[in-house]
């Protein structure tokens, strides 16, 4: 019981990181734009977030913890957008290939997160690794007394910090925003039929823009999150960042476009992910064998998708195409 | 609000490179009065209301509503001024429902009110007798539901001016029936209509004014009730005119291609083709007239191997020398490898018959890359190849490392039915040769097809041009709707009885 | 068409006569240039070093001993095989992100090989062998995505991405499977007495193999996109899949073989990863290579002598910023990162090479980048 409690608490962390990377490119992908550099994005996102507050605990004697999520947020948003609108320049305006961009993006964002993670601290003259105790420590807070007031039920649905449940939120935020705003129609007919959306007076640069750069910035929480809590404040260099950013954008698919059913699917692939920790009786090596786990469920998913043709669960039929007018 | 509208179309131009698609036409539109746009293929009726409704922006000419003079630069000046239109390829999101699509890009900044919406619908349908339902995905309803729906998003918003495209083309005869029922309720309502059609009975049976147009220009108006059929057919197709195609008498006919009940069927389980059958001889030109999407394009595509073909069909396929072969249930390669020698010119010129993005030289060897042994392609024929369509054809190239999509439209053509013909063919099939060039490449394409018949070839060429067909070819099949409505001779045939035969299924039509 | 009221400020067309070649590399160099001079600045802002002696130091590093020099040679062949693999999945559209895993199952096939054979076969039919076998799996890497495309057109992209992925587990599994010593997990020098399944010296050179190797199949790729038969097939289908059915090309055969090749290729760079460079094999074995080859072969639009030019551009550039941050004890990954600022300037220039712009007031001019 402890065992499943502890696999379900793991999922569900590496669950909320995947969340928020496949909820920003959900929205991305809405407008038609296939932003293939989720994982440099969340890398982007952790590595800002970090930065701000590690001048910020570094310049201040006693942080307050409360300013420290604020930098932390903002910080991983902003330059998470910076690198949606990196991308919206070179797609939209541009009109580079939305693969390619993408993986650039991921090449880019990586070394630079990368880079600066290992060394920003002998660049500020310290020693040894980044760390940030006190804003990873106000991330990771729990609701006090629920955690552990309800017995297990408490330990599973209570013991996170605030990032979990703001990933929910922002899911069946946006699923609502999607569905039920004339905002969130246009945008859907934007990735639908462009040249439709075009003709009924929506300015489909602009909702393009906007879907990819804010969708930039949910991603990037998502590797904010990782950094903050998974890593307690430091940063790793072995990319379990863009792991998890790949699951996050496969995890796109999984749910068909449905912010809401990527919820429990994130879960799922958390879980999977961390389900060779928990079975017994594995060794060292096959262990690794079932690491494979998510990635073969990915697989199998996206070949079922295919041989299904279900109309409800189809990508937005523009998708990955770009969109000229004059070329009609 | 209740103002009896007009509109004044005055001396419009429209020409798209060399192609003049409207030249100084004139038009008026009235309030509560159904005016029937009519012409053939290719007359510019189509280019003329978009220039209407602010897809085109027009060269020269003005428009007028209510005396006063307008620019309409987007469908949304269009529709500021009440005037809507119904395109033939319905502009809807397939994956949203019917409501969805009519608030598409209304109201920024607000909730989506399906409520209210459902309700000015439904009050829409009412008072017009539509049959929508708001919460339909469009992906789910049927062509007549679309174009319902496309009406009812157009009068959602305000239009009191109507344009329909050929809206029953892609109609049962019940749903024309109950289409037309609803256009006399919005006349009745003080709504002007223009419908652009073909079809002649439909313009006796719904409008009370018919316009005109013939290749780009305005022949007239005049009211439906002091005119007939005949009369109409003639300001359509105009006094037949002398082409002057040489034409030889057909020699030494020899049975090529025989198709019998040929049944297509399109992904949405449509009809294409039902129960075609004919045979093409060597040594003439078939021709195949019909309004444009009657199954041209699937009958050549199904000899060629190219669609799925509905059980109980056989297209047998006698050589010059050798024996007979099916071609039903064969693949393209099945096709080649049976030593058929099949030459096709489709209509897709860039998108199917070549490749834009090669050379001249390339694309020579689309069809023939695989003759010899060698796993590397012979670079050399096909060059020379090139070199000798490039000269005899007059293709005007830079150089025969251009890629043909830099081509003009004429010089395209030259290269494909260079490539098909060099193949030394015993059938032959074109797919609307001519369409878009200028007259002397026409020639050179006909004076092609004509060296094609004496040598023996069975020629099917899919025109619309009834002129040219007329000239061209020594017999000439007319599909209506998929099926065969008759088969005429070329030199007997009246203009008039192949353009009734185009838009009424013959009385005689045996195969 | 939508609230253009006022006349729009620039006005971008397509270019329909394409731009002569010399203008069109003109404005890659210059992007090229322009990138290089961010780069610089960006060196210069981290760790204020003069941006003149940057590239200075960077050719220091990758140039300035014998063996540095090698080494650059031996990772711009590695890059440049890999990019050479995937140029005919691109060539034929095909979205080949699975570069990474098709090199690592090469690498373990050629590992397995080292371990297991090394007492029993010889050295030249061993070599042999682990080419035969590295290309095999490779191969079989690749050919199981374009199985599903083929048939059932399941998303490639994201499939061969995965694969990656599946490979990198495989090869945890291989290397604590063949762990040397135990409880390090890695595997170590495979043979280091011996050098059993290395690469000879050929030349007086550890590294001219690799050369020979890739640029035999540099030549042997371009000849086989440009002048083969089925090079023509992939690129007809390529270009439009309706155009291929029309001139009697059997598609779905086309796409399978073709990630068959792309994939055994691939695995070529697997074989000389691990028995022409580390020795070794780890997870880190592809280390992002497949990547950013992929960004080389679109560039290099499936000429394989130009991607020669942009493998070593970009190897350059990582051994000279790898340079730098050693010099100021700072991370290796400071090379991706200037990677992504080039290929963002060149992506960005192809903009200006496809397209006109032309501004509405003053002078009618072409923008250039």
């Amino acid at each position: 019981m402890k065992q499943i409690i502890s696999l379900i608490q793991a999922g569900i962390v590496f669950g909320t990181v995947i969340l928020f990377g496949a909820t920003g490119e959900t929205l991305t992908e809405k407008s038609g734009n296939l932003n293939l550099g989720v994982p440099g994005i969340m890398y982007l996102g952790g590595i800002a977030g970090l930065i701000g507050v590690f001048f910020y605990e570094m310049n201040t004697p006693v942080p307050n913890k409360l300013v420290c999520i604020a930098i932390a947020l903002l910080c991983a948003f902003i330059v998470s957008m910076l690198g949606g609108l990196l991308f919206s320049l070179l797609t939209i305006t541009l009109r580079a290939n939305q693969n390619v961009t993408g993986l650039t993006l991921t090449i880019f964002a990586g070394g630079f997160a990368n880079f600066f993670g290992g060394s920003l601290n002998k660049l500020a003259g310290g020693v040894g690794q980044i760390s940030v105790a006190v804003t990873s420590a106000a991330f990771r807070t729990t609701i006090p007394g629920l955690s552990n007031a309800l017995g297990s039920i408490g330990q599973i649905l209570f013991s996170y910090g605030f990032m979990v449940y703001l990933a929910i939120a922002i899911a069946v935020a946006l699923a609502w925003y999607i569905n039920n705003t004339s905002v969130g129609l246009n945008l859907r007919a934007v990735g639908e039929n462009p040249a439709t959306a075009d003709a009924a007076g929506i300015h489909v640069t602009k909702y393009k823009y906007l879907a990819t750069c804010i969708g930039a910035g949910i991603s990037g929480l998502g590797g904010l999150y990782y950094v903050m809590d998974y890593m307690k404040g430091t940063w790793d260099s072995d990319g379990g960042i863009e792991r998890l950013g790949w699951l996050a954008v496969a995890l796109v698919i999984f749910s068909s476009w449905k912010p809401k059913r990527g919820i429990w699917g994130s879960y799922l692939f958390g879980v999977l992910s961390w389900l060779y920790f928990y079975l017994p009786g594995l060794t060292r090596r096959s262990m690794e064998l079932f690491k494979m786990l998510p990635y073969l469920v990915t697989v199998i998913v996206l070949i079922v998708v295919s041989l299904r043709h279900s109309r409800d669960n189809q990508p937005p039929t523009s998708l990955g195409l770009p969109y000229f007018r004059e070329e009609r | 609000m209740e103002t009896q509208k007009s509109i004044k179309l005055v001396c419009i131009t429209k020409t798209f490179g060399e192609v003049t698609a409207n030249d100084a036409v004139c038009l008026e539109i009235h309030a509560g009065e159904i005016l029937s746009l009519l012409g053939e293929n290719g007359s510019g009726k189509t280019t003329l209301m978009n220039v209407l409704s602010g897809i085109y922006a027009p060269d020269g000419g003005n428009i007028f509503v209510n005396g006063n003079k307008v620019t309409i630069r987007s469908p949304k000046d269009a529709f500021a001024l009440g005037i809507g239109m119904i395109h033939q390829h319905f502009k809807l999101v397939d994956v949203l429902t019917a409501a969805e699509n009519i608030v598409l890009g209304l109201n920024e900044n607000k909730l989506v009110d399906l409520k209210n919406v459902r309700i000015r619908v439904k009050e829409i349908c009412d008072r017009y007798g539509f049959v929508v339902d708001p919460d339909r995905k469009v992906f789910d309803m049927s062509v007549s539901e679309k174009q319902t729906l496309e009406i009812v998003k157009v009068i959602y918003r305000g239009a009191d001016i109507l344009i329909l495209d050929e809206p029953t083309a892609v109609l049962t005869p019940q749903e024309t029936d109950k289409l037309f029922a609803v256009m006399r309720n919005m006349k009745a309502d003080g709504k002007a209509i223009v419908i652009i059609t073909h079809k002649l009975h439909e313009v006796m049976e719904i409008s009370d004014r018919v316009a005109v147009l013939r290749r780009g220009k305005y022949i007239g108006d005049i009211p439906t009730g002091d005119t007939n059929p005949q009369e109409l057919t003639d300001m359509m197709v105009g006094r037949a005119v002398s082409l002057n195609i040489d034409r030889t008498e057909p020699q030494n006919l020899t049975e090529r291609v025989t198709v019998r009940n040929l049944t297509v069927r399109d992904i949405d389980g449509v009809k294409r083709l039902d129960n075609i059958s004919f045979t093409a001889y060597g040594g003439e030109i078939l021709g195949i007239a019909g309004i444009t999407g009657s199954g041209q394009k699937e009958l050549l595509e199904a000899i060629a191997g190219l669609q799925n073909i509905e059980p109980g069909a056989s297209i047998t396929y006698l050589p010059r020398e050798g024996k007979q072969v099916e071609l039903v249930g064969k693949t393209p390669q099945d096709i080649k490898n049976l030593g058929v020698a099949l030459a096709f010119v489709p209509e897709d010129r860039l998108g199917m018959g070549l490749v834009g993005n090669m050379d001249v030289s390339d694309n020579m060897m689309l069809k023939s890359y695989r003759s010899g042994k060698s796993v590397f392609t012979d670079r050399k024929t096909p060059r020379e190849l090139a070199q000798q369509v490039v000269e005899s054809l007059e293709v005007m190239t830079p150089s025969l490392s251009t890629p043909v999509r830099r081509l003009s439209g004429g010089n395209v053509q030259k290269v494909l039915v260079g490539r098909e013909i060099a193949g030394n063919p015993a059938l032959l099939m074109t797919a609307y040769a001519v369409r878009g060039l200028d007259i002397n490449t026409s020639y050179t394409i006909y004076r092609l097809l004509n060296e094609q018949k004496m040598r023996g070839t069975a020629v099917v060429y899919v025109g619309e041009d009834l002129d040219a067909l007329l000239e061209l070819c020594d017999r000439i099949l007319v599909l209506c709707a998929g099926k065969v409505s008759g088969i005429v001779e070329g030199r007997t045939a009246k203009k008039e009885e192949v353009g009734l035969l185009m838009t009424h299924l013959g009385e005689g039509a045996k195969a | 068409m939508t609230k253009q009221k006022k006349e729009p400020l620039v006005r971008i067309s397509k270019r329909t006569s394409g731009l002569p070649t010399w203008k069109a590399w003109g404005i890659r160099v210059a992007a090229l240039a322009a990138s290089l001079v961010v780069c610089a600045l960006v060196i210069y802002a981290i760790v204020k070093m003069n941006p003149l002696k940057v590239y200075g130091a960077m050719f220091e590093g990758a140039f300035g001993t014998n063996k540095r020099i090698w080494v650059t040679i031996r990772d711009t062949m590695m890059l440049l095989c890999i990019a050479i693999g995937l140029a005919p999945a691109f060539k034929m559209r095909f979205w080949n992100i699975g570069a990474e895993g098709q090199i690592l199952v090469g690498g373990i096939a050629s590992a397995a090989c080292m371990i297991y054979l090394s007492k029993t076969v010889t050295t030249l039919p061993l070599m042999l062998l682990m080419l035969a076998l590295s290309i095999v799996a490779g191969a079989i890497w690749g050919f199981i995505p374009g199985l599903f495309k083929a048939k059932w057109n399941t998303n490639e992209t994201l499939f061969t991405l995965m694969m990656n992925y599946i490979a990198i587990q495989m090869c945890a599994y291989f290397v604590a499977l063949w762990e040397n010593p135990f409880g390090s997990n890695t595997v170590g020098v495979i043979n280091p007495q011996t050098r059993i399944g290395w690469f000879p010296k050929l030349l007086g050179q550890d590294y001219m193999l690799n050369v020979i190797i890739v640029l035999t199949l540099t030549v042997g790729m371009f000849i086989y996109l440009r002048y083969s038969k089925q090079g023509y097939e992939i690129a007809v289908v390529g270009e439009s899949e309706n155009t291929a059915r029309y001139a009697a090309i059997n598609v779905r055969k086309v796409i399978m073989r073709t990630m068959a090749i792309s994939g055994a290729v691939c695995g070529i760079a697997g074989f000389l990863a691990v028995s022409g460079a580390s020795h070794t094999i780890s997870v880190s074995t592809a280390g992002g290579r497949g990547f950013t080859a992929i960004i080389v072969a679109w560039l290099a639009k499936f000429n394989t002598f130009v991607m020669i030019l942009i493998s070593a551009l970009l190897i350059f550039l990582d051994k000279g910023s790898i340079e730098i941050a050693s010099r100021y004890n700072l991370s290796n990954h400071v090379s991706n990162m200037l990677t992504g600022i080039i290929l963002f300037f060149i992506l960005g220039s192809e903009f200006f090479i496809n397209y006109q712009v032309k501004f509405h007031h003053g002078s009618k001019r072409e923008a250039r980048a």
